[in-house]
């Protein structure tokens, strides 16, 4: 009755705070474009684009192909754009490439890294099916990571839902 | 409170002590054991709080700020208990009465409240606390829970620490309160793993980061050179898992998120993605690209072992563990659309578990093992969703223009997710969600922020 129970000394915690690693935000922008798939740019101003030159590439020949909503097939129209692609790597054949595969933001982030590595293996495929040598191509996917259009709309959704070829060695 | 609950009567139960190996011991605290019992009743309370049922009605709670000392330490006392307020509201369990309404004031941290006061204003509970300064400078926190209709203390705790581990004592003094109500643990004294966004929509910047389950203390883990995604949290350890391009290669990496040291996981021949820890801790899963392929694999981190679990000409991906490391759950394309699956954990009898309408990604099995949570997108809206192991019981628990990438929290019964928000000034923010549906919550971030991941509880 009345007692005032006092329990003996609990055991002593050794709790964790981490305290190091406090990495400062050494916001330092990322640097070129490299992942934006804009391949060699834009066409200077006025420019023409020289023929064998990264600029001829994306404005001539064209760099990218554009899939449907959870589609990873190329498209007959991408397969022109590839057989163009195709022909201009044998002309100039210095190149090596890096096709890079992406997603639209309508999907979820682990699956869309596997749909942006299927779009670029079809891409590299249709490639090496043109004659391609293999070696000369790397794939990787970006899944939703890097929209080049965003709006909230079909006509950017379906502008980031795509396969860039970009000159590996274009500066070469 | 359930009856195993009650049955464990009024003398407060002491936290195991356990030593972290790694740790460092910045929080050294001794957890004592106060007690007091009022008026010698026999150990019956009349607090009862059902959590078992879906529908909750939240549990009328009195917490009087903590009595501190003068100045800063007076502050500190009522900040704790603000941050317990906080907690056990955001749970949905409990109800934190307006202090206005309160009659007694608690000056005492010995004192035996009165109990009519606070019965007249409803309160089931109350919890009492000081923070007292000792001379090396460190504080002593210590709190009373008291079961105000029986009149009876039903635990009390106290610990030593410095002053700059204040909210660690909030969030350990909550869970607590929180387990000594409801029978179940707690989840307060946890941390989010998530990933900081900054910078334009088509050129994001992206670093790990981490902060307490409420938002607190946010600090980065990586500088936003590499692009980072999907960290998750080794069950046993203060390590992660995560993907990231570095050098143009995605690959799934370890980090020790208090050495800072970072090392590869394994060595594959392509890209490796979508990771995750198995229960102990000693393998992860994850998938591996191959060509068009993705499938995956497990690798055994101290042998070194890799071993093969699907083998389809599909995407397979985002497996996450069953809590007894029995089984895997899965995201496939197999079947023509992104669907849910289930298979043993070494890759066997792999069986389609979601039927309902839309698609269905990145599966997440509940620490109880009770629930798979899920992303389920239907007519252009993303839901975040769970089901039984079996496919059965689906509930869809938000909905919207984008929900993804559910984590929980260790006990079950929360969940965390991002949504994003669409056009070019939108952006990814934290949000929780109870099981129920109910108590949806923004967490609060530095930035935008998207792929969280719930900890283990820490102490």
């Amino acid at each position: 009755m009345n007692a005032i129970r006092s329990v003996s000394q609990g055991g002593r915690y050794a709790l964790l705070i981490a305290a190091a690693l406090m990495l400062a935000a050494c916001a330092s922008k990322p640097g070129a474009d490299a992942a934006g798939g804009l391949g060699g740019g834009a066409l200077g101003a006025g420019g023409a684009a020289t023929p064998g030159s990264a600029q001829d590439f994306v404005v001539n020949v064209g760099d990218r192909v554009f899939f449907e909503t959870d589609q990873t097939e190329v498209s007959s129209a991408g397969r022109v754009t590839l057989d163009r692609q195709a022909q201009w790597l044998q002309q100039y054949p210095r190149y090596t490439v890096i096709v890079e595969g992406h997603a639209d933001e309508r999907g979820t982030r682990e699956y869309n890294i596997g749909l942006g590595a299927r779009r670029s293996s079809n891409v590299k495929n249709y490639l090496v099916s043109r004659g391609i040598n293999p070696s000369r191509i790397r794939t990787i996917s970006y899944g939703k990571e890097r929209p080049v259009a965003v709006c909230n709309d079909i006509s950017c959704w379906s502008q980031n839902r795509r396969a860039v070829t970009v000159l590996d060695n274009a500066g070469s | 409170m359930t009856a195993s609950a009650l049955a464990r009567g009024i003398v407060a139960r002491r936290r195991p002590a356990r030593r972290g190996a790694l740790r460092t011991a910045v929080l050294c605290l001794v957890a004592a054991l106060l007690s007091v019992v009022a008026g010698g009743r026999p150990a019956f309370a009349l607090i009862e709080l059902d959590v078992t049922q879906g529908s909750i009605q939240p549990l009328p709670i009195a917490i009087p700020a903590f009595i501190g000392g003068g100045g800063e330490d007076a502050q500190l006392a009522a900040d704790i208990s603000q941050v317990i307020s906080a907690n056990l509201r955001r749970s949905g369990l409990f109800a934190p009465l307006d202090p206005a309404s309160f009659i007694e004031r608690i000056t005492s941290a010995d004192q035996t409240p009165r109990f009519q006061d606070w019965r007249v204003i409803d309160a089931q509970a109350l919890v009492t606390g000081a923070v007292i300064r000792q001379p090396d400078g460190r504080l002593r926190a210590e709190f009373r829970l008291w079961d105000v209709f029986a009149g009876e203390q039903m635990t009390g705790q106290q610990f030593f620490t410095t002053p700059d581990n204040w909210r660690r004592i909030a969030h350990i003094i909550s869970d607590a309160i929180y387990e000594r109500l409801t029978g179940e643990k707690g989840y307060f004294d946890t941390r989010i793993v998530f990933v900081d966004e900054s910078g334009p929509k088509d050129r994001r910047v992206k670093r790990l980061a981490i902060m307490d389950q409420d938002g607190a203390n946010p600090r980065y883990l990586t500088r936003g050179n590499d692009l980072v995604l999907t960290p998750r949290f080794n069950p046993t350890s203060q390590e992660i898992t995560y993907m990231a391009y570095t050098a143009d290669q995605p690959r799934v990496y370890l980090l020790n998120i208090e050495t800072g040291q970072r090392e590869v996981v394994g060595e594959f021949p392509g890209m490796t993605f979508a990771p995750r820890f198995s229960p102990d801790g000693q393998r992860v899963a994850m998938s591996l690209q191959d060509g068009g392929n993705a499938n995956i694999y497990v690798l055994d981190l101290r042998s070194r072992r890799t071993t093969r679990l699907t083998n389809t000409a599909a995407i397979d991906t985002s497996p996450s563990y069953s809590p007894d490391g029995a089984r895997i759950t899965f995201t496939s394309d197999r079947g023509g659309s992104q669907q849910i699956y289930v298979m043993g954990a070494d890759g066997s009898n792999p069986q389609r578990i979601s039927f309902g309408e839309g698609t269905y990604s990145t599966p997440v099995w509940s620490p109880r093992g009770d629930l798979i949570a899920f992303t389920r997108q239907y007519q252009g809206k993303f839901a975040i969703g769970v089901m039984k192991p079996d496919g059965s019981g689906e509930r869809v628990l938000t909905e919207g223009f984008h929900n993804e990438g559910p984590t929980w929290a260790p006990n079950g019964r929360v969940l965390m997710f991002f949504r994003d928000t669409p056009g070019p000034n939108g952006g990814p923010q934290l949000w929780s969600v109870d099981l129920t549906g109910y108590n949806e919550y923004r967490v609060p971030t530095p930035a935008f922020a998207s792929d969280p991941a719930w900890s283990p509880l820490m102490n």
